[in-house]
C-alpha cells in the first residue's frame, strides 16, 4: 500500500502525548480558513510504502519512551485510511503507541464499507485527536467549506466503541471563541465518554508565508491571534 | 593518623600513600547526592557588592571598547605582579591576574607581535625595552615556527585551508589538575616531581635531556607557585585544611595557570565532586553553613568569570568574542555505578542563578540516563532559565576515559592530570574539495607576483571540461586531496607544537601532571556537512562547474534534488562518515610529535563563520562566503526532518574516529518541547 506524503518531524512535540514521530499526509477536503497547512491541501505528495514508512518511524523508538509514539496528520489522514492502517498496524507489531490526528470528515455510518473501514482503524489505533471545527454546523460550513455532522458522529463512535480520545478546539477571535459556541461545544463533549483531555489551540499566523508561497489569498487576513484572556476564557467553558 | 592536618577525617587509600592519586581520595571520600535543589542557599550580601564591583567594571570596559586597562611594561609570570582585589575585605577567594581588576596582562612568549598589535588596536603601546627584549634576546613561540615553516605551509595557512593555527598564540587547551594543590599542598608536589628527576637516568639522548628540563621547569613553576600565593598573605605549601583553603588553593593553581599562558582555551579541569568532600567535612563539623559554603563557590566562580586576556580583534573576530574556555566539568557517573553528583555540583550550577547568566565559565555537565533524577531536573530547569549550560555525554567518554576525565575547550576530552593535548585548529575540508576540483589552485586567492590564482598544492589533475561532475573521478581527486592535506597538516603541526614547548613551554600546568603524560595530538576538520552535501549532488543530482577567465571553477550549476546530511538520511550521512574516516586515516598515518595519539574533532562553535568567508562556491549550492555550519551540524535549513533525524545524522559520525570530539549546536524554543500542562 502506497502513501501521499507531505512530510515528516521527527521530533513532534505538541501532537498527542510524548516525544512523536509525525507522519504529515498530502490532502484534504476541508478549506478551513485558518489552516497553516494550505500545502497539504491538493493531492500529490511523496509515494512511500507503509512499509517504509513504519521502518522510518521505528528508528526513533528509542526516543519515544513510555509515552511517545507516532502521530498521522495531514491535511486530513484519514483520506488514506487504508494507508493508515496498514502503517499501524506495522507499528503495533512493534509495540508502537498510534495517534491519528483527524477532523473525523472521512466516517459515514450508514455505509457498511466505509464504517467497517472505521472499525478496522480503531484496533490499530491508541488515541484520537479529533478536531471539533465548529460546533455550529452553518458556522462549521462558512468555516471550512463542510458540514460538521461527520465530525461529531465520529466522535460518538468513537465513544461507543471506549476509544480514548483528545478533543481539539481551534481558537479563532470572533469565529470559534464566543461564549454561546464554546458552552455549546461542552455541553457536546459531555454527552461523550473517554474523553482524555480538551485541548484549545490558539489561531496564529504562522501560515500566512506559506499563502504567500502558493500565490493563495489569505482569507482571514485581519484577524490576529486571541488574547492571553481569551484564550484562559475559552478553557474555563470547555475544560474548567 | 594521617601525615597531614588536612587529612583528618578522610578515609585513607593509595592517595596518601606516596602518591598522587586524587582520584582514589575522591571514590573514597566523596558523597553522592540524590536530593533535589532545596538545600541552596542565596547570595549573600558581599556577594552581591563584589559582583555589583564586576558589573561596573564590564559596563565600564564595553565603554572603553573592549579593554579597559593593559599592562604594557611588566611580562606576566606567576610572581610578576603585587596582590590584586575588588574589595579585599569582602572577598572570600583572592587572586587576580594582575595588581588590579579588568587589567590584562602582558604575555609576549607566544608572540610579541601578537602581544604588541592586540595592545595597539586598544590604544596602548608596548614598552620599548620589553619589545628589544623579545626581538633581539629572547625567542618566541611565533619567530621559532615562522623560522621553520616551509613555503607549502605558508601558503596553505595564507589560503585558509589551514586555518585557527596556534603559531602565534598559545595552544591552550592544557588542563592542570589543580585539585592536586589543595589535596597534597605544593611541598609535596616538588618533591614528587623531584623524584622523576631523579629517575630520568641513563643515556642522555636529546630527548631525555629535554624531559629533565621540563620537569625542572615544574618544580621551579611550582616554587613560584608558592611565591605568588604569598603574595595574597597564604600559604600552600601544605595541603588545604578547610573548604574555603581548598577552594582557594585550588583557584591559585588555575590563576596561576592563566598568569603563565594565554591559551585558546583555559579551562578548569572538574572540580566539584572533590571540592565536596571538604565543604561536607567543614559542614559536619558545624564549622561553615550552607549560606557560607555557597558563597565560596559564588566567589570561585565569580573570579572564573573575569579571566582576561589580551588578543587581537582578528582574533576575538574568529572565536565570535573573546573567549576563555574556562570549562568546569559537572556530574558524570563513576564506573562503580554511582552518581559523582554531589551537592557541590548544584551548588556550583546555582552560581548562574546567584550572580546570573554568563557564558564563562563554561558549565558543562557530563551527562548520563544514569544521573540522579532530582539533578536532571535541576538542569533542565536552568538550562531553561539561563542558557549556561553545556551537555555532553558521558556515557559515550567514560567506557574510553574512565570516571575522572574533564573536558577542554568545548569537547575535548582528557584523563584530568593523566593527558594532555597538543591542539591543532582545523582543516577545511570544504575547501579541500574545491581544491579536488582545481587541482590545488585556490578559488578566491591570487599568486601576488603573476596574478594568477594560487596553487596552494602541488599540481594535481583537475576536473577537465564542462561536463556534469563525475562522482568517481572526484571521490578520486578528493581522496587524493585528503591525502595532501593530511599530511601538511600533521607536518605543521608536529612544527607548531616543537616550537611551543621549546619557547612557551607550560611548566605550571605540566608540573599538575603525571610526569610520564599521555599526548593526544588534537586535529580538527571544519566544513564537514558541507563536503557531504557537496559530494551528495555531485552523486544524486547533476552539478555542471562553472569556470573564470582563469579556467577555475568558481561555480556550479545544479540539475535536481539530492539527499541533505541532517535528515537521518543514509545515502548522505554515508558520504559525511567516508569523508572523516578518510581523513582520519591519512592524518593516522603520520609521525605525530612525541609519538602522541592523533584524534580529530568536529567542533568549530563559531569560527565555522570565519572559515566560511574564505571558502568559496560549493557544489551544494552553498554561495562563496556564507558560514558553513557550526561542528557536525547540519548545513542551515537543510534539516527539514526535524530536530531526532537531525541528531541521528550526526550520531553516524563514529566517535572512534572523532575522539577529539563531535559537536553539534542546537536551539529549540521552550514551547517547541511540548504544551505545559
Amino acid at each position: 500500500m502506497v502513501g501521499h506524503i507531505h512530510s515528516f518531524e521527527s521530533f513532534g512535540t505538541v501532537d498527542g502525548p510524548g516525544v512523536r514521530y509525525v507522519v504529515f499526509l498530502q490532502g484534504c477536503p476541508l478549506r478551513c480558513k485558518y489552516c497553516h497547512n494550505p500545502d497539504t491541501w491538493s493531492a500529490g505528495g511523496e509515494e512511500r510504502t507503509a512499509e517504509s514508512v513504519a521502518t522510518q518511524a521505528l528508528r526513533y523508538k528509542n526516543y519515544f519512551g513510555d509515552k511517545g509514539g507516532v502521530t498521522v496528520t495531514g491535511g486530513e489522514p484519514l483520506l488514506q485510511i487504508d494507508f493508515v492502517i496498514e502503517l499501524f498496524t506495522l507499528l503495533k507489531a512493534k509495540g508502537v503507541h498510534t495517534c491519528v490526528d483527524t477532523s473525523g470528515i472521512t466516517f459515514q455510518a450508514d455505509k457498511p464499507e466505509i464504517l467497517e473501514k472505521h472499525k478496522k482503524l480503531l484496533e490499530v489505533t491508541d488515541l484520537f485527536l479529533l478536531d471539533i471545527k465548529h460546533i455550529d454546523d452553518k458556522a462549521c460550513k462558512e468555516l471550512t467549506g463542510q458540514s460538521n455532522a461527520h465530525t461529531l458522529a465520529f466522535a460518538k463512535f468513537l465513544s461507543d466503541n471506549g476509544k480514548k480520545m483528545w478533543i481539539r478546539q481551534v481558537l479563532v477571535p470572533n469565529i470559534t471563541d464566543d461564549d454561546e459556541s464554546l458552552q455549546r461545544t461542552r455541553a457536546f463533549i459531555d454527552t461523550l465518554e473517554m474523553v482524555e483531555k480538551v485541548e484549545v489551540l490558539p489561531y496564529h499566523t504562522m501560515g500566512i508565508v506559506k499563502y504567500e508561497k502558493l500565490g493563495l489569498e489569505y482569507p482571514l487576513a485581519d484577524v490576529k491571534a486571541p488574547t492571553k484572556e481569551r484564550v484562559l476564557n475559552a478553557k474555563r467553558i470547555l475544560i474548567g | 593518623m594521617l601525615q597531614y592536618k588536612g587529612w583528618e577525617g578522610f578515609v585513607p587509600g593509595k592517595w596518601c600513600n606516596d602518591e598522587v592519586d586524587v582520584r582514589d581520595f575522591i571514590q573514597r571520600n566523596y558523597t553522592p547526592y540524590e536530593g533535589d535543589a532545596s538545600f541552596l542557599a542565596p547570595a549573600t550580601e558581599a556577594t552581591k557588592k563584589l559582583w555589583d564591583i564586576i558589573c561596573d567594571l564590564s559596563k565600564k570596559e564595553r565603554e572603553a571598547g573592549g579593554v579597559l586597562n593593559a599592562d604594557t611594561k611588566i611580562v606576566s609570570t606567576l610572581t610578576s605582579h603585587a596582590a590584586g582585589y575588588l574589595d579585599k575585605d569582602l572577598e572570600k577567594i583572592v587572586g587576580l591576574q594582575t595588581d588590579e581588576p579588568f587589567k590584562r596582562s602582558l604575555q609576549p612568549f607566544g608572540g610579541i607581535r601578537m602581544s604588541e598589535g592586540a595592545l595597539e588596536m586598544y590604544g596602548y603601546k608596548l614598552d620599548e625595552g620589553v619589545k628589544e627584549i623579545f626581538t633581539k634576546y629572547r625567542k618566541t613561540h611565533n619567530e621559532g615556527v615562522f623560522d621553520v615553516y616551509t613555503p607549502e605551509m605558508r601558503a596553505a595557512r595564507s589560503a585558509h585551508i589551514l586555518t585557527g593555527l596556534p603559531d602565534a598564540y598559545g595552544r591552550g587547551r592544557i588542563v592542570g589538575d589543580y585539585r592536586r594543590v589543595a589535596l597534597y599542598g605544593v611541598d609535596y608536589l616538588i618533591r614528587k616531581k623531584e623524584e622523576d628527576k631523579l629517575g630520568m637516568s641513563g643515556d642522555m639522548t636529546p630527548d631525555k635531556v629535554r624531559d629533565r628540563e621540563e620537569v625542572a621547569e615544574q618544580i621551579k613553576a611550582l616554587k613560584a607557585l608558592k611565591e605568588m600565593a604569598a603574595l595574597y598573605g597564604c600559604d600552600i605549601s601544605q595541603p588545604a585544611t578547610t573548604a574555603q583553603e581548598a577552594i582557594q588553593a585550588l583557584y591559585f593553581g588555575y590563576l596561576a595557570a592563566v598568569k603563565d599562558q594565554n591559551g585558546a582555551a583555559m579551562s578548569i579541569g572538574r572540580n566539584t565532586t572533590f571540592l565536596d568532600i571538604y565543604i561536607q567535612r567543614d559542614l559536619d563539623k558545624g564549622l561553615i553553613t550552607e549560606e557560607q559554603a555557597q558563597e565560596f563557590i559564588d566567589h570561585f566562580i565569580m573570579k572564573l568569570r573575569i579571566v582576561k586576556f589580551m588578543r587581537t580583534k582578528e582574533y576575538n573576530e574568529l572565536f565570535s568574542g573573546d573567549p576563555t574556555w574556562v570549562t568546569e566539568s559537572i556530574g558524570g557517573m563513576g564506573t562503580d555505578g554511582r552518581s559523582l553528583v554531589t551537592k557541590t555540583a548544584f551548588r556550583v550550577l546555582h552560581t548562574l542563578d546567584n550572580l546570573g547568566p554568563a557564558p564563562e565559565p563554561n558549565l558543562t555537565v557530563l551527562w548520563s540516563k544514569n544521573l540522579p533524577t532530582a539533578f536532571k531536573r535541576y538542569c533542565a530547569e536552568i538550562s531553561i532559565r539561563t542558557s549556561s549550560i553545556q551537555y555532553e555525554s558521558d556515557d559515550l567518554m567514560r567506557p574510553e576515559m574512565g570516571d575522572d576525565y574533564c573536558i577542554a575547550c568545548c569537547v575535548s576530552c582528557m584523563r584530568v592530570g593523566k593527558d594532555m593535548q597538543f591542539f591543532g585548529a582545523r582543516a577545511n575540508l570544504a575547501k579541500c574539495l574545491l581544491y579536488a576540483i582545481n587541482g590545488g589552485k585556490d578559488e578566491i586567492m591570487k599568486d601576488k607576483k603573476t596574478g594568477k590564482p594560487m596553487q596552494v598544492s602541488p599540481e594535481f589533475m583537475p576536473v577537465i571540461g564542462d561536463g556534469a561532475l563525475d562522482y568517481k573521478d572526484i571521490v578520486a581527486k578528493y581522496e587524493n586531496m585528503m591525502k595532501w592535506l593530511a599530511d601538511l597538516y600533521v607536518n605543521t603541526l608536529n612544527l607548531i607544537h616543537y616550537m611551543h614547548d621549546k619557547y612557551s613551554y607550560e611548566a605550571l600546568e605540566l608540573a599538575l601532571h603525571d610526569t610520564k603524560v599521555g599526548r593526544f595530538f588534537a586535529t580538527g576538520i571544519a566544513g564537514l556537512s558541507c563536503a557531504a552535501d557537496s559530494l551528495s549532488a555531485i552523486k544524486y543530482a547533476k552539478v555542471y562547474p562553472i569556470r573564470n577567465e582563469d579556467g577555475i571553477v568558481v561555480d556550479f550549476r545544479i540539475e535536481g534534488d539530492f539527499p541533505k546530511y541532517g535528515n537521518d538520511d543514509d545515502r548522505a550521512d554515508e558520504i559525511a562518515v567516508w569523508v572523516l574516516k578518510t581523513f582520519m586515516k591519512y592524518v593516522k598515518s603520520h609521525y605525530t610529535y612525541r609519538n602522541s595519539i592523533p584524534t580529530t574533532s568536529i567542533l568549530t562553535i563559531t569560527s565555522n563563520v570565519v572559515y566560511g568567508k574564505k571558502t568559496g562556491n560549493t557544489p551544494d549550492g552553498r554561495r562563496a562566503g556564507t558560514p558553513l555550519a557550526p561542528g557536525a551540524n547540519p548545513m542551515h535549513g537543510r534539516d527539514s526532518n526535524g530536530a531526532l533525524a537531525s541528531l541521528k545524522s550526526v550520531a553516524k559520525l563514529p566517535y572512534d574516529y572523532s575522539r577529539d570530539g563531535i559537536s553539534n549546536t542546537f536551539s529549540i524554543t521552550p514551547e517547541s518541547l511540548g504544551k505545559e500542562d
